[in-house]
Order: structure tokens, then C-alpha cells, then sequence
């Protein structure tokens, strides 16, 4: 994983609350083997027409949405399916931050592991937020801060181990297999085997 | 200091080093489930660093998500059926499992079937256990008293190098359901119940046990079908704790453990139920006495009501935007509105006693002109059982397509579609947008709703079909 820290960028508004990972990407896209070149993918069902062409007035079609890479979404981003190709379609596209009011577990895990950083805000800094698309703002994750326009700034929750992760670049596999010799004696030692 | 619950006692029993202020936990795993969708990004991750699987012993693969559900007598077969990209999905499968050593119920095995459901079919699925797997309806698993969680790709990877998962320990949430159910209310009811009560967001960051006497009397395939849906009510896990019944249903599976093994793992097992003074940081209660068939009219599980209560009024635009693409009116009940599509499936309800209740509704009647049913098996095992009971005959007769084993229309990804704009009334977990084909409606009901859908052509109470 690359190294995470400032993630600097107007935003990008989907105000819809419980956006599922089946609309972030459809499950026929998920008879890919690899991780790659998911971003055309993303919100496919919201995003192309029946004949597979763009409409014009989705979000993510518009020119406002190049470059952007901090999208908004409504209360409870990311429920549903755990399919990872959810956060490898947002990260493909070009989105590095994401930010709601609450995102479910599943996803919020998988992105952590990914580099894409999930931020809870607060529902008033939240309802400004959707009010104001395009905002300039900064996710600093060495600060666990989202720095808004007029110098305001708002703390976002974000557990230590992930900080660390996400700032060093860190591959948690690695750190588990650190923990091999804990394991073996675990698995040596337990009352009963499974 | 107060008692533990189930959940702490299983986690406490994991713990293969403890989580501090600056690191999260690392939790033992027991049973590693996985199938082709979302394992080869994770077999890619294993292969180019060299590493070996470390208990091929604890994992158990199958082929369900991308797999077709008309017959495949062999490999060459699938390159007919399926779309060429799910084909070299499932043959990647197949190699995967072959290369890492790990046992895979494919096409030659008489056990192959959803993941969820061939673990407990199979007896793997046992008290006191972790289980994970790539799929968000792992929860199923929590039934018997396990600690059960859908996981992302790269966690199929740390679990596959390590047997381990780094986790933070999840709040707990008691819900609790007591009363008994009427004639014609399923556990489907009381699962899309409770996730109307606590909304798609409202167990996010908990697991939940399921507690209460409505919960006690289920049997099995009913426990399961309440775990399932944990994940619609934003928990990564629901569990129930074992009993008789969890007992009785292990007992002679054929991997459950046999003679004084038995013994013992069952003394451990009754063990695991939380204390009576065990505590939750947060508990919901419903009286199992007021429940009837639920529908969903929107495109979340929360979006439920009674089959007979009138749609809610919209309260904003992401309610609207869901009764516009549902064709949905506020204010009018579901009853009665045209159904396009039946689907009796899915790791929720596809158990061979969700097969008798649809087709208890069925025998003797017929699928409406108007109506596609698709009829989809759990595992081959419960295919084989309804048949030898006559079901599929029941089905068929009335008009029904019989299938083999898979996911098939609850996630769409094998070619079993509804089309764009029809109404499906299905036994899956999820009515999201598209889920079940581009501009498929779907609305979630029980077995029994679902089967008199069929028969009326409309969504139809099934209360009135069921003999007293």
C-alpha cells in the first residue's frame, strides 16, 4: 500500500443516504480476477444508460468531477455486500477520501487496507458538506482532520493502528506474519482444537 | 464484575494477542469458508509472496456466487453456459484450490452449495467457532452460537497466510424477541422486523445476539435465516446461543465430531450461552405476538412494513428517489400490486424447510400466467432431499423452475436475471437497486409470501392459503 497522509481537493456530492456497495460497483463486474481497471465501473448502474453511454447529468459525468478525488455521500456509505471491489473502484476512479456521517464496517475496513480514507464527520459540518459541492477541503490523516474552507476544521475519528498504517504505507499482512510464533504457540496450547 | 456474554466468551477464546490502545487484536480463526468471487485477488497476493496456505485443514471451498444452476456434468459444459469471464472465474477456482491444497465441493462433489449453507449441512459449522469468509452473509454461521463475519479480499489473504484477522472488539447489541409467531409468520418476518426497527445503519459496529423465547422456539434453517440478515441491519455478526436444538442438528453430520469427541464438545458447548448476568451495551426488544408477513417497498431492507400496512409517507429525497424506481405509491399498502418474478433461494432461505412451506403453499395450485417462478436449492444435498420428498414435483407441476444449487437471482451474477422494470418478490437478502438484474424491483418476503405472489400474480397475504 502506498503512503496516506493530506488528500487535497474540491469535493464530489451524492447526497443519497445508504449508498450499498452493489450501486459503488454492480455485481456483474465481480467475475474479474484481478483488482485493476475497476474505476469504470464505478456507479455503473447510475452512471451509463442501457445502451452503456455516460449520462450526462450523473455526477461522476459531469466536468466538474475531474480531478476530484474526496467524494460526500449521505448517511450510511458503503452497506451491503463485502466485496472489496468496492473501494478498488472509488480508488481507480480517483477518489481517495470518503466522506459520510457513518460508513458501514465492512467496507470501512476494506478501505483502510486499501489507502482510501474514511471520514465521519458530524451531521451539522456534514449537512454543509452536501449544502456545498465542490468545497475545497483537506483530510489530513496525520492530524485526524478535515480541514474546511475559512480556515475552519473538524476532528475525524480514526483508530491509531489505522493512522499508522495509512501514513507508513504499511502492509498489515506483514505485521500479522510478525506474529507467527504467537500463533504456532496459540495453536499449540489451546484447550480444545477446531 | 458481571457475567460474559456469548459473544465475549467465543472472542476471549480467540485471543491470540490481546488488542491495546495503539493495536487491534489478533483473533484466532477456525474456519475459513471461501468461494471464486472474491478469493483470487487474495490467492494473487499469497502467490507472489511466496506463501503457503497455513491450515488448508481449516478451510473449506466452494463454488456457488458465479456458478450456474443448470446442470453441469462437466467443465466443458460450463464454457457453454456461463459468461466466458465467470467461467475462467470458476476454473480459476478450481486451480486455485488445487495449487493451495484446499478441499473444494465443486461440480464432482454431491455437497456443493452455498456457502452458507453447506457448513452447517456438513456439520464444519459448530459452537464456540470464528468463521469468516468473503462474504457479507457470513453472519448465517452465528445460528450456533459461533462468531461469524463477512470479510473483504485482503482479509481472505491474512487469514489464508496467518489462520489470524486483526480485529477491534465490536460493541454488543441484545435483541431481544419474545411472544410466539402466528400461523403464516416466518423468521424472514421477524428478521426484516427487526431491521425495520433498528434501521440498515443501526447495528453498525456491534454483533448482535438474538435472544428471547420467539428466538428459542425456531429450529435451525429458521436461526439461520434470522443470523443471515444481521448484515441488512449493519452488523458484521448476529448469534444465537446452542441449545437442544443446535445439538440435535449437529448430531451424526458428517463432520461434526463423533464418539467421545462428541461428548466433549458438547459439554464446551454448553458452556458458551451468556451469563445471566451478562451485559449488552445496548438492547431492542419486539413482541414476536404482533408480527405478521412483512414486505420491503423500497431499496434497502429497513424499507419494511406489514404485508397490510400502507406504504409510509416519504420523509426525503433518498426515500423518494427509492419509491420512484420501486413504482411504489406512498400511502397504499404493497397487497395486490402485479408480480413479474418469484424467486425461492438464496443463503437466506433456501433450506429444504423453506422448500416445504413454499411448497406447501403451492401443492395443488398454479403459477400465474403472468409470473416467471425460479425455484434454486441451497446446496445439492438439499436438492436431493426435496426431491426424495416429491417437492420439485410440486414445483414443476405448478408451473416452477427447478434449479441446481447456487446464489443464482439473489446476487445475479450467474445469468439468472430479472429484467429491467419487473417486480420480483424473492427469499434473498437484498432489494438494493439492480441487485437482481439493471432496474430489477425487488421486494424480500418469506417463502410463504413469496409462493402465494406466485399463485395470485399479485403480492398476496399468505395467511389465508395455509390450512389450519
Amino acid at each position: 500500500m502506498d503512503k496516506v497522509n493530506l488528500v487535497q481537493s474540491r469535493t464530489l456530492v451524492l447526497p443519497q443516504s445508504d449508498i450499498d456497495t452493489d450501486q459503488i460497483i454492480p455485481a456483474r463486474f465481480l467475475t474479474t480476477t484481478t483488482r485493476k481497471g475497476l474505476g469504470n465501473a464505478l456507479f455503473a448502474d447510475w452512471r451509463y444508460d442501457s445502451a452503456g453511454k455516460p449520462k450526462p447529468e450523473f455526477l461522476l459525468n459531469r466536468p466538474e468531477a475531474n480531478g476530484c478525488g474526496i467524494l460526500v455521500a449521505g448517511n450510511n456509505f458503503g452497506c451491503g455486500s463485502s466485496r472489496e471491489h468496492a473501494p478498488w473502484a472509488l480508488l481507480d476512479f480517483g477518489i481517495q477520501a470518503v466522506i459520510s456521517t457513518e460508513i458501514a464496517d465492512i467496507f470501512r475496513g476494506n478501505s483502510l487496507k486499501n489507502g482510501l480514507i474514511p471520514v465521519i464527520v458530524d451531521k451539522a459540518t456534514h449537512g454543509w458538506l452536501i449544502e456545498n459541492p465542490g468545497a475545497d477541503v483537506t483530510v489530513d490523516v496525520a492530524a485526524c482532520e478535515l480541514r474546511l474552507p475559512e480556515g475552519r476544521t473538524v476532528a475525524f475519528p480514526i483508530d491509531g493502528f489505522s493512522r499508522y498504517c495509512l501514513l507508513n504505507g504499511v502492509d498489515q499482512l506483514g505485521y500479522l506474519l510478525n506474529h507467527s510464533d504467537a500463533i504456532t504457540r496459540f495453536e499449540g496450547t489451546r484447550s480444545w482444537q477446531p | 464484575m458481571s457475567g460474559k456474554s456469548l459473544f465475549q466468551k467465543i472472542w476471549d477464546d480467540h485471543i491470540v494477542v490481546p488488542e491495546t490502545a495503539d493495536t487491534p487484536a489478533v483473533l484466532y480463526i477456525d474456519l475459513h469458508l471461501t468461494h471464486e468471487v472474491t478469493s483470487p485477488q487474495a490467492f494473487s497476493v499469497l502467490r507472489s509472496k511466496g506463501l503457503k496456505l497455513r491450515r488448508p485443514d481449516l478451510t473449506l471451498a466452494t463454488l456457488d456466487h458465479s456458478t450456474p444452476t443448470v446442470p453441469i456434468a462437466s467443465l466443458k459444459d460450463l464454457d457453454i453456459v456461463a459468461e466466458p469471464a465467470a467461467a475462467a472465474q470458476i476454473r480459476m477456482m478450481i486451480e486455485n484450490c488445487r495449487e493451495f491444497g484446499i478441499e473444494l465441493f465443486g461440480f464432482d462433489s454431491d455437497a456443493r452449495g452455498i456457502v452458507h449453507v453447506i457448513g452447517p449441512e456438513l456439520g464444519i459449522t459448530q459452537p464456540g467457532k470464528t468463521i469468516v469468509c468473503g462474504d457479507s452473509h457470513t453472519s448465517t454461521h452465528g445460528a450456533f452460537g459461533t462468531l461469524a463475519f463477512g470479510i473483504g479480499t485482503t482479509e481472505v489473504g491474512h487469514v489464508m497466510a496467518a489462520q489470524c484477522l486483526l480485529q477491534r472488539r465490536p460493541k454488543t447489541l441484545a435483541i431481544n424477541v419474545d411472544g410466539k409467531i402466528g400461523l403464516g409468520v416466518t423468521a424472514k418476518d421477524i428478521i426484516l422486523a427487526i431491521i425495520g426497527r433498528i434501521g440498515v445503519g443501526g447495528g453498525t459496529g456491534h454483533v448482535i445476539e438474538y435472544r428471547g423465547s420467539a428466538i428459542r422456539r425456531l429450529g435451525m434453517e429458521q436461526r439461520m435465516t434470522v443470523c443471515n440478515m444481521s448484515i441488512e441491519g449493519g452488523a458484521r455478526s448476529g448469534m444465537i446461543a446452542p441449545d437442544d436444538t443446535t445439538i440435535e442438528y449437529l448430531r451424526n453430520r458428517p463432520m461434526a465430531p463423533k464418539g467421545s469427541a462428541w461428548d466433549t464438545a458438547v459439554a464446551r458447548w454448553r458452556r458458551l450461552p451468556s451469563d445471566p448476568d451478562a451485559t449488552f451495551d445496548r438492547e431492542v426488544t419486539l413482541d414476536a405476538n404482533l408480527l405478521t408477513p412483512m414486505v420491503t417497498f423500497g431499496t434497502n431492507p429497513g424499507m419494511v412494513v406489514p404485508i397490510g400496512d400502507p406504504v409510509p409517507t416519504a420523509t426525503d429525497a433518498s426515500f423518494r428517489k427509492a419509491l420512484e424506481y420501486m413504482r411504489v405509491v406512498e400511502n397504499k399498502p404493497m397487497l395486490g400490486m402485479p408480480v413479474d418474478v418469484v424467486f425461492i433461494g438464496s443463503c437466506t432461505n433456501s433450506r429444504l424447510s423453506d422448500l416445504r412451506e413454499a411448497a406447501s403453499v403451492m401443492r395443488g395450485r398454479k403459477v400465474a400466467k403472468s409470473v416467471r417462478m425460479l425455484v434454486v436449492p441451497g446446496s445439492e444435498q438439499v436438492k436431493r432431499a426435496a426431491e426424495a420428498e416429491g417437492l420439485h414435483e410440486v414445483f414443476t407441476a405448478a408451473g416452477a423452475e427447478w434449479r441446481e444449487a447456487g446464489c443464482s437471482m439473489c446476487i445475479g451474477m450467474n445469468g439468472d436475471l430479472t429484467a429491467s422494470g419487473q417486480l420480483c418478490v424473492s427469499t434473498s437478502n437484498r432489494n438494493f437497486e439492480g441487485r437482481q438484474g439493471i432496474g430489477a424491483r425487488t421486494v424480500l418476503a418469506s417463502p410463504l409470501t413469496a409462493a402465494a405472489s406466485a399463485v395470485a400474480g399479485r403480492i398476496a397475504d399468505p395467511r389465508p392459503l395455509i390450512a389450519h
